[in-house]
């Protein structure tokens, strides 16, 4: 037993002596595996890195939200709505009392002005909401209070502002109790939501200001229609009971008959992000499969080269097999040699895995996410390549006989 | 599993015969030889291309088996071992010298020398292989040469590399196939006092050659013409005298080898 562990390892070193005697060619029949491998994580990292930060701004939409929106149901993805909208004020109001499914509504109201406040001047979106908002959008004023329910009766002018809009029209953060002047109406900062970062099309969402709907219709927008309505459902299994109920609820209210469309469309959240979920993992399949094309081409070149390197050391494995190698010590030098190249350009491949999707973060400033199973698994390939392609030359050699190959020129 | 030396031949070879086919035609190498060798010897084989010299080499070498015939090594009979006993036998008991030496290229000499030993049964540590390579390095003269490379060494010193090669696993035959056919004449006769030394010392040699020259430094020389042993001499040589190499009829070289068609006709 002793014995033959320790042979193993003699015909190993055997078989890194010969990698080791030709440096240049070892590295450049590693090369395809080396990209192959560092392609397969890489690619693996940004798809999951995307797929996750796409996760991650859904669920900052706030849980079990439903957004209604003007307009036909889409077609294709795409928005068909150019019609105006029909959309008011009293259709939310209508859903929150009617649809028991429903726990907050609010009418969205968005129009775009530029804002002066004192010396600071800053052109962004305006939104007008109700106080569900926050509840709806799972959104918190990090500092002062979000208006209330008197403000929106009131239509009092007041305003609630993103931490974008806040840090660039006071520099100096004393933002709260301060005025501002939409469209040269003076609202009051009554507070600043806390920070939440880009959306799935990579906007701001901390560049808008939030005010009362009321007041944002009736002094900025001089219009009865509104641009959506925020929903949310009492709980993650109500989603789709409160999407039937505000279905019918509209189509009744917009007196809509049996055989004609919907002049407004829905999409819950949940949609949302099994629609990019499936977009982000299309994706990650594909790029995953060009960089398991690449492995096996890997693959390729290594059976390529160890053949070139049975024939060109026929004479080689004569003398072996003349000073005593059986045919399956020449075997095993062969497969040890292939999977060694695999193995070590694996290694390398994985080095590079790991390295590059930081590099892609750093500059590119994608998110990237190296998992584990992805390692694992293009190593593990890239060591089932070299078993798989090196047996056919590790064989053909172990087959030579040895007279034969004394005297091959 | 080895018999006593000196009890029993080296080399016992009985009725040996060679057929290969190819195709429809039957091609007769060795038409019924019978050889031994005792142990100590210095045998030179001869014979022009085709007179089945290389079968024989091959057989003797474990490389081949004979269609007929029995073939016993250092007491054992090889002639129906099969590929893999083969191996152990010539890792074993066989020491292969080869005309183009076959070093393994940029792999240093030391290496080169425990080849052998990677493969057999021996179950020596590396240090132990180690030192055995080196020793077999300064049997044949090349001590401070372990670490060079064969692309840093001469013709001769490549081949005297090849000899401790094959010295290192202490075999019981040394067998060499033209081992100076690569060389000049100079580094010729260094290379074949090299295997005059190691058969003084006591190692069996056989030697495969076609220069009468070479042939002339072994005890006795075996010639083979058309599948057959045709002479089988014995040669005084002027150096020491080896015990073993007393038996046999000593006569004078060369006997007419150049042309032996024309002393048979």
């Amino acid at each position: 037993m002793k014995v033959t562990a320790m042979r193993l390892l003699n015909i190993t070193k055997v078989g890194l002596m010969a990698i080791a005697r030709n440096k240049m060619r070892s590295l450049l029949t590693m090369l395809g595996i080396i990209i192959g491998v560092a392609c397969v994580i890489t690619m693996v990292a940004v798809g999951t890195g995307a797929s996750s930060s796409i996760q991650a701004t859904i669920n900052s939409l706030g849980s079990n939200f439903i957004m209604v929106f003007p307009g036909a149901a889409m077609s294709g993805g795409m928005r068909s709505f150019t019609g105006e909208s029909k959309l008011t004020p009293e259709d939310a109001l209508a859903i929150k009392a009617e649809c028991p499914a429903v726990a907050y509504v609010s009418p969205g109201a968005r129009t775009n002005a530029q804002i002066v406040a004192g010396e600071q001047n800053w052109g962004t979106q305006v939104w007008g909401v109700d106080v569900d908002w926050p509840f709806i959008r799972a959104w918190n004023v990090a500092d002062g209070d979000f208006f209330t329910d008197v403000d929106v009766r009131s239509s009092a002018k007041v305003a609630v502002l993103g931490s974008t809009v806040a840090e660039n029209l006071f520099p100096n953060g004393d933002a709260g109790g301060s005025t501002i002047r939409i469209k040269h109406v003076p609202f009051k900062v009554v507070g600043v939501l806390e920070r939440k970062g880009g959306n799935m099309m990579g906007q701001d969402q901390d560049d808008q200001i939030i005010a009362p709907y009321t007041t944002v219709m009736k002094q900025l927008m001089g219009s009865p229609r509104i641009n959506m309505v925020y929903v949310s459902a009492r709980s993650a299994d109500q989603v789709g009971q409160a999407q039937i109920e505000i279905e019918a609820l509209l189509r009744q209210r917009h007196r809509l008959g049996p055989g004609q469309e919907s002049d407004f469309n829905m999409r819950s959240q949940e949609e949302i992000a099994s629609t990019s979920a499936q977009t982000s993992r299309t994706l990650s399949i594909l790029l995953g499969s060009a960089a398991a094309i690449s492995l096996l081409v890997g693959g390729i070149g290594i059976m390529n080269i160890m053949l070139v390197s049975v024939t060109e050391r026929t004479r080689e494995i004569g003398v072996r097999l003349a000073i005593g190698a059986k045919g399956r010590h020449v075997l095993l030098q062969f497969l040890l040699e292939a999977i060694a190249l695999s193995v070590v350009g694996g290694g390398i491949g994985v080095a590079l895995g790991l390295l590059i999707p930081h590099l892609v973060t750093r500059f590119a400033g994608m998110p990237t996410q190296v998992s584990t199973g992805s390692v694992l698994l293009a190593f593990g390939f890239a060591a089932a390549i070299g078993v798989f392609f090196g047996f056919y030359p590790a064989r053909k050699a172990s087959r030579l006989d040895p007279i034969d190959a004394l005297r091959y020129e | 599993m080895s018999a006593p030396q000196n009890a029993a031949p080296v080399i016992e070879i009985r009725d040996l015969t060679k057929v290969y086919r190819m195709g429809d035609v039957e091609v007769h190498a060795l038409k019924g030889v019978s050889l031994t060798v005792e142990q100590g010897d210095f045998v030179a084989i001869m014979g022009p291309s085709g007179s089945g010299k290389s079968t024989l080499m091959n057989i003797i070498g474990c490389l081949d088996r004979p269609t007929a015939g029995t073939y016993r090594l250092d007491g054992i009979d090889v002639s129906r071992l099969d590929r893999d006993d083969r191996a152990e036998i010539r890792n074993a008991k066989i020491g292969f010298v080869f005309q183009s030496f076959n070093l393994l290229a940029r792999t240093r000499a030391t290496e080169n020398v425990e080849l052998p030993l990677l493969y057999g049964n021996l179950g020596l540590t590396a240090p132990e292989r180690a030192k055995r390579s080196r020793d077999a390095l300064a049997r044949v003269g090349l001590a401070g040469r372990e670490d060079h490379y064969p692309s840093q060494l001469s013709g001769g010193q490549q081949q005297r590399v090849a000899i401790a090669r094959a010295l290192v696993t202490d075999p019981a035959i040394l067998l060499a196939d033209e081992p100076t056919g690569n060389l000049d004449s100079r580094t010729s006769e260094e290379v074949i006092g090299i295997f005059q030394e190691l058969n003084d010392a006591g190692k069996t040699v056989v030697l495969i050659t076609h220069e009468p020259d070479i042939a002339a430094h072994a005890r006795r020389v075996v010639y083979v013409r058309d599948g057959l042993i045709w002479r089988d001499e014995r040669i005084v040589q002027m150096r020491a005298k080896h015990p073993d190499a007393a038996a046999g009829e000593p006569v004078a070289f060369p006997f007419p080898i150049a042309a032996p068609e024309e002393v048979v006709r």
